[in-house]
């Protein structure tokens, strides 16, 4: 083990004293991304490329207090940009609307939700709870995600407001100031200072736990996009030092040292990984100080890297693996790079893409990753991009496994 | 002195190419032992076969008792090997390669650092060790790469080639550091493609050629081969048919022996002089244009000539 992390430190430092590799590792993604930020307005305020106008059906069968401050919400003038939100009476068309891929999603909010959290002045308790339907098209994830995120901030928001008002009612039941029979009364009273059960619209700044505005920035979409793009670039470069090891002789010499075949191909596969790892990590910081983009929450942006880079490194090691040589190994690899990057979406919004181009694009790191990294950046937790990170690990592992099978049939040293 | 390394019948194919066709020979202990012959005789497969880089496709070593295609862990950690080209990393410094390397032999905390400190300092790159090693000259990198190959202080130590590609200079100081190793107490198998390195370092000397094992003894035993004869080597014009004249010497009385590769003829004989004359006779009768004469007392160059009718560079 010990020998694996020498062999992957020592492939780190070399990466690091290679000038080339780094200009295409660090300075080309920040460059490109700064280039597109200028292109699209984003640094004179008039951004208008990335994801935007997301068509959404609300069916709004509550029609009361908080089924209508939802859809206020999604058809505010904050969201103006965002979200294109049209209310309809009839789920089933709306449904039919999604599945033909003419809508992203629709939330169906069924009778007696405002009932559920804020009782009738009759009754004492509130209703039974209800569910918030979302009905959404997965060949969007990233859209989709865009509006799980906003509703998800608003049940949290009126959760976290109707917890607060049953304390409130049951201290004042305990201190003796209201009777219990005039609970729904002081319920009711106590709506209309609720944000999410009266006022006009819900102000987003209210709706992350963080009291930061969901607002999408173009390059919190460009930035992923290039970093994972970039980091193509850097998987493969590992790999074909690989091969240039066994062309220059150090891998030979490796393996008439008292390492084993395993450490040695462990060991670069952990350096390639701590460099797409310390790439990606740079550039995140890079980009948040330099271009102030908010990537979300950290640990979440952490474990995102961490699976992004892992698959990452499972596509440098199959080419890897098939080249003969280290430049065959470059040219796949800038082949890769540029195919993952229009196929993962850092050059076209995958949500206006045709379907089969959307299911193509599963097999990059880079729309799984770029899906993720949407997702925290409007405010997702770790628990939003469960998937994402699955998805990558059972990428990295498989190709892993094919790699492996490859080297051990080829030999680390044969052509 | 016992054998640290006995081969016995080894083989390696690649395909359908057989590099080495079933070798057997001994190394002694502080002995050190040259495997001579011309590229492409098997010299390399045959190192990196020993050195367990590749598995034998029949045959065996062993090494201190060790075989090398069972046990090839416990090989490695008695064996340094020095590989034929250049095994380094260019963007790390001498001292950073030979740390890295020092680690893979499974040396850590001081003792690491001493022993490239000595290293260092036995390679003559002492005040150099922070450069990068793609910043010094060819020779300067073969010290490095020898110094990896001792760092962990082996048992039996491999030399490829050492001296491919370097200046006189350089040379000397390799063929110095071989001799002083070996005065140490370190065995070395050394392969060259130079007669004079094999004769001026080895104890013993193979002579391999086309993977089979041709000659094997001391330098005395190997020039016992061929007799008390010399040699004599003619370059002739590259316009003119070398086979001609050797068709012609043979008819001289006391020529033993008489090759044409390329534009050299080489002839055989006991006391060159006395030949000399009437080849150069035979040459002008033929119309051959001579550039120019050698005469060659017995030496491993002449038992290799002797064995293949060719010679070492051919």
């Amino acid at each position: 083990m010990l020998k694996i992390i020498l062999i992957g430190l020592k492939d780190v430092r070399l990466a690091i004293r290679d000038r080339a590799a780094l200009i295409m590792m660090l300075l080309a993604p920040f460059l490109l991304t700064l280039g597109l930020g200028a292109v699209t307005g984003r640094f004179s305020g008039g951004s208008t490329m990335g994801i935007s106008h997301i068509a959404v059906i609300l069916i709004n069968q509550d029609g009361k207090q908080l089924g209508n401050a939802l859809v206020e919400l999604f058809q505010s003038q904050d969201l103006d940009e965002l979200i294109d939100a049209t209310v309809s009476e009839d789920a089933t068309a709306a449904y039919r609307q999604v599945d033909d891929n003419q809508a992203v999603a629709a939330i169906l909010v069924p009778t007696g939700l405002t009932e559920s959290i804020i009782p009738p002045s009759s009754q004492a308790e509130p209703g039974s709870p209800v569910q918030i339907e979302l009905y959404d098209n997965p060949t969007t994830p990233t859209s989709v995600g865009v509006v799980k995120t906003i509703l998800d901030a608003f049940v949290s928001q009126v959760e976290a407001q109707r917890v607060g008002n049953q304390v409130i009612l049951t201290q004042l039941v305990a201190s003796g100031l209201i009777q219990a029979q005039d609970v729904g009364r002081a319920g009711q009273e106590l709506g209309p200072s609720n944000p999410a059960a009266g006022s006009p619209s819900i102000a987003l700044d209210n709706v992350t736990s963080g009291g930061k505005q969901v607002s999408f920035d173009v390059l919190a979409l460009l930035s992923p996009g290039m970093a994972l793009m970039f980091l193509m670039y850097t998987v493969s470069n590992g790999g074909r030092t690989l091969l240039a090891e066994r062309d220059q002789g150090t891998l030979p010499r490796l393996l008439v040292s008292p390492t084993t075949a395993v450490e040695v191909l462990g060991g670069k596969m952990v350096g390639i990984y701590l460099t797409g790892t310390l790439q990606m990590l740079v550039l995140i910081g890079g980009t948040s100080m330099l271009f102030g983009i908010h990537w979300g929450d950290s640990d979440a942006v952490q474990a995102l890297v961490l699976a992004a880079v892992f698959a990452a490194v499972g596509w440098g090691m199959l080419i890897t693996a098939i080249a003969r040589t280290p430049s065959q190994v470059s040219m796949v690899g800038t082949a890769v790079m540029l195919t993952f990057g229009i196929l993962g979406g850092t050059f076209v919004n995958l949500d206006a893409m045709p379907t089969w181009f959307r299911y193509i694009s599963k097999i990059t790191p880079n729309a799984w990753g770029l899906q993720g990294f949407t997702t925290l950046a409007l405010g997702g937790g770790l628990h939003d991009i469960v998937t994402p990170i699955l998805a990558l690990l059972a990428m990295g592992l498989i190709l892993f496994a094919i790699a492996v099978l490859l080297f051990n049939r080829r030999g680390l040293v044969e052509r | 002195m016992a054998a640290i390394l006995i081969v016995s019948n080894l083989v390696k194919k690649y395909g359908d190419l057989v590099a080495v066709k079933g070798i057997s020979f001994d190394i002694q202990e502080d002995e050190i032992f040259s495997l001579l012959g011309p590229n492409g005789a098997g010299k390399t497969t045959t190192i990196s076969v020993l050195s367990t880089l590749y598995a034998p496709t029949s045959g065996d070593a062993t090494i201190d008792g060790h075989s090398v295609s069972k046990e090839p862990m416990a090989v490695r950690n008695l064996i340094g090997v020095v590989p034929q080209e250049l095994a380094l990393y260019d963007d790390l410094s001498a001292r950073e390669n030979l740390m890295f390397w020092g680690r893979m032999y499974g040396l850590a905390g001081r003792a690491l650092r001493v022993r490239v400190a000595e290293v260092l300092e036995q390679i003559g790159l002492a005040d150099r060790a922070k450069e990068r090693v793609k910043a010094y000259s060819g020779g300067m990198k073969r010290r490095v790469n020898i110094g990896v190959g001792l760092l962990h202080k082996p048992k039996l130590l491999f030399m490829d080639e050492p001296t491919v590609g370097i200046d006189p200079q350089s040379r000397r100081a390799i063929l110095d550091s071989v001799k002083d190793l070996n005065k140490q107490g370190m065995t070395v198998l050394y392969t060259t493609h130079y007669m004079e390195e094999a004769q001026e370092l080895s104890d013993r000397v193979g002579i391999i050629d086309h993977g089979e094992l041709i000659a094997l003894g001391t330098q005395a035993e190997l020039t016992r081969q061929v007799g008390e004869t010399d040699t004599l080597v003619l370059h002739i014009d590259e316009s003119q048919d070398g086979e001609a004249l050797a068709a012609s010497a043979r008819q001289i009385d006391s020529v033993l022996r008489v090759d044409a590769t390329d534009h050299t003829v080489t002839v055989i004989a006991p006391e060159a002089e006395e030949v000399m004359a009437p080849v150069i006779i035979k040459a002008n009768e033929l119309g051959v244009k001579i550039r120019s004469v050698d005469i060659r007392e017995p030496n491993l160059e002449a038992v290799f000539l002797h064995l293949t009718g060719r010679a070492l560079r051919d």
